[in-house]
């Protein structure tokens, strides 16, 4: 147990990936074999990246202590818009497959996103409406809203290189960058392991044991490693590689070629924006403004910090990463329609509360929250696995909602 | 009346709150108060709950804005309208509720508002935990729970990172909103004595409280409030506990206090 501390990781965080380990175990046993495995390991990332990108940011509206129940409204009606802007409007302007045409459309649905967002926020902080209400009122104002955009049209297809962000056989990013970033990665989390203890060290503090420090770098970098592995070890679908071949060239062996998927593009965008959320989170001024409210609004007023500006840029915040998600969901999707997002609040909520943050505010992780979303998309592909039954897939997820946040205050209340 | 109003002999004072009003929703919490603090100097001041003391100066630390009235700062009107504008003035306030974050550790407290950036402007928690750590040193020397957040510290612990947050950033005025009502003996002892240090420094400092023993230990002059209006001021050489138990009881100003327009006749 000393040595445990010695680590100086939250054990709030070792007890999730632990019940992670569990659920996937169990379920691999269940499904005979049939859960652990590249392929499903690597469709549930995908799966999981639009929820975990919302998560980030309703960690911070819930340490807050407010709630946005929007989100999956924003997202069907900036998803509608996103399919119009490059289905149609675009397209008018400068032709199909326009290489500009993907960026223009993620910009327009940040910034649609974003401005809902800051909507949102205007009216709770400077209006002082309860979150609750503003946004149950933005529930139902944009999901009416996303049937308005084309009375209720699906828009499909979307633009191959925006059809990327949503992963699938065009959203996966190859073998060889995947080490490429794999080791990027591991060689940031040395860096900036050996910057902190560099600092601690030179005013005098006391730092890990250089064992503990090697142990989470360790650990760190072959869970890094590992998904590199895991990722590469899923072949593209032999009609794909094949075609991948033919344009480039390469004479098709009669074995076939097996061409690994590598990371897909959203888990790719989903671990960018954790990391961007993180750092915003602990590293500069707006993050611990956003956590001394959750803490004590008074306080934060009275030491001089704008608290309604800063409530609003929160929600202004969520807002764009909707907008992102609603990216990921239509690209993946392959179409917009005024039905995506439905109850995502609801999962990216549950997310954020089963991955440690209090609903009474001041607490929170950004790492717990997409862990979280990964325990909760976990739970439903393994019941889908197993040929579980939707409203009995709700009913474990519902329980499993309920236990976790027990087990959190049960914890809580013991270290008090 | 006061010897504020005779400016031209002696420096002009510290801060000087002048015919200060505020009402909320139709109720008037403070009336034409004016009240005064010097360099190096301790006010007390005194009245019952709901007397308009802490409204009073919640004016001065820009919690709230007055509806009329005027501040002086070393002799020339200031316009504070947000905490923000105080502190610029070197007005520092220690809350009856402290006002701390209960969820971060102490170097965010202290620094909250303030904080201390990298040259690649992110948060120097190092930095702050440092300048933390030698504050704490002179306050607190007991003081280890650097790492913890402040819901997990001591009364007295908490008071200690209140205390250094308003000290820490050369504070000139020191407003103390009964700063021992938490405390134990030894902890109220040692506030005592920090407020004789910082009084030695030639910080000016309000000095809120229900407790009279205090004030008379600690404060030079006191003023007395009911009602919202000031009853009035007084050295405390000048009157006795019970004189100001009937100023504050019963707005009976003494023979050696100068009354206030909340003196009854």
């Amino acid at each position: 147990m000393d040595a445990f501390r010695k680590l100086e990781i939250d054990p709030r965080l070792i007890g999730m990936m632990a019940a992670l380990v569990l659920i996937w175990i169990g379920f691999h046993v269940l499904s005979q074999g049939a859960f652990l495995t590249p392929r499903n390991l690597w469709n549930l990332s995908v799966q999981t990246s639009a929820i975990a990108v919302m998560a980030t940011g309703m960690v911070l509206v819930i340490v807050t202590r407010n709630i946005d129940l929007s989100i999956g409204s924003v997202l069907g009606v900036v998803g509608m818009i996103v399919g119009v802007v490059q289905a149609r409007l675009l397209p008018e302007f400068w032709g199909l497959e326009h290489p500009l045409t993907w960026p223009a459309a993620v910009l327009v649905a940040i910034l649609a996103g974003g401005l809902i967002g800051l909507l949102h926020g205007a009216l709770i902080a400077y209006l002082a409406i309860p979150s609750f209400i503003v946004t149950l009122g933005g529930l139902l104002v944009w999901r009416g809203a996303a049937w308005w955009v084309t009375t209720g049209q699906t828009v499909a297809p979307m633009d191959t290189h925006f059809r990327s962000i949503g992963g699938g056989i065009e959203g996966a990013v190859g073998a060889g960058p995947s080490w490429l970033i794999a080791g990027l990665a591991i060689l940031a989390i040395g860096a900036i392991l050996l910057v902190e203890r560099r600092r601690k060290l030179g005013f005098g503090f006391s730092v890990r044991p250089v064992w503990a420090e090697m142990l989470v770098f360790a650990v760190a970098a072959a869970g890094v490693a590992g998904a590199a592995l895991v990722v590469n070890a899923y072949p593209l679908p032999m009609g794909v590689a094949r075609r991948l071949a033919d344009a480039q060239g390469i004479p098709w062996p009669d074995g076939g070629i097996e061409i690994p998927h590598g990371f897909a593009v959203p888990v790719l965008i989903a671990v960018g924006i954790g990391a961007a959320m993180a750092f915003l989170a602990k590293r500069t001024r707006f993050g611990r403004y956003v956590f001394s409210i959750g803490g004590n609004p008074e306080a934060a007023q009275l030491s001089g910090i704008n608290t309604r500006r800063v409530l609003m840029q929160v929600y202004g915040l969520m807002g764009a990463l909707t907008g992102i998600a609603a990216c990921i969901t239509t690209a993946r999707l392959n179409a917009a329609t005024n039905a995506a997002g439905t109850l995502d609040e609801l999962y990216v909520i549950a997310a954020a509360v089963i991955g440690g943050t209090s609903l009474s505010g001041g607490v929170g992780t950004i790492v717990g929250a997409m862990l979280g979303a990964l325990v909760m998309q976990s739970l439903q592909s393994g019941m889908v696995l197993l040929g579980v039954d939707t409203p009995l897939q709700n009913i474990v997820v519902g329980i499993v909602l309920v236990t976790a946040v027990w087990l959190d205050t049960l914890y809580r209340r013991r270290i008090r | 009346m006061s010897e504020t109003r005779t400016m031209s002999e002696a420096p002009a004072p510290l801060v000087e709150m002048r015919e200060i009003s505020i009402a909320f929703g139709g109720i008037k919490a403070v009336e034409a108060a004016s009240v005064d603090l010097h360099a190096g100097e301790v006010v007390g001041l005194l009245g019952h709950n709901g007397a308009g003391k802490s409204t009073l100066i919640k004016i001065l630390s820009g919690a709230y804005r007055a509806d009329s009235g005027e501040i002086r700062v070393n002799g020339a009107p200031v316009s504070i309208q947000s905490p923000r504008d105080a502190k610029a003035h070197g007005i520092e306030t220690i809350y009856q509720t402290l006002a701390l974050a209960d969820n971060v550790d102490a170097a965010a407290n202290i620094f909250l508002g303030r904080e201390r950036l990298t040259r690649w402007g992110t948060l120097d928690d190092a930095a702050m935990e440092a300048e933390t750590r030698r504050v704490m040193a002179r306050l607190n020397p007991h003081f280890r729970r650097f790492k913890e957040p402040v819901s997990a510290l001591s009364g007295g612990q908490r008071q200690s990172v209140a205390i250094a947050r308003a000290i820490h950033f050369n504070a000139r005025i020191l407003i103390m909103d009964e700063p021992t009502a938490a405390l134990g003996p030894a902890e109220t002892a040692q506030v005592g004595a920090l407020i004789r240090q910082l009084k030695a420094e030639g910080i000016g400092i309000f000095l809120i409280s229900h407790d009279l023993h205090d004030v008379f230990d600690l404060a030079d002059r006191i003023t007395v409030m009911k009602n919202g209006r000031v009853v009035g001021t007084a050295r405390v050489a000048d009157v006795t506990k019970d004189e100001v138990l009937g100023m504050i009881i019963g707005g009976k100003c003494p023979a050696g206090a100068v009354p206030g327009p909340g003196a009854s006749l």
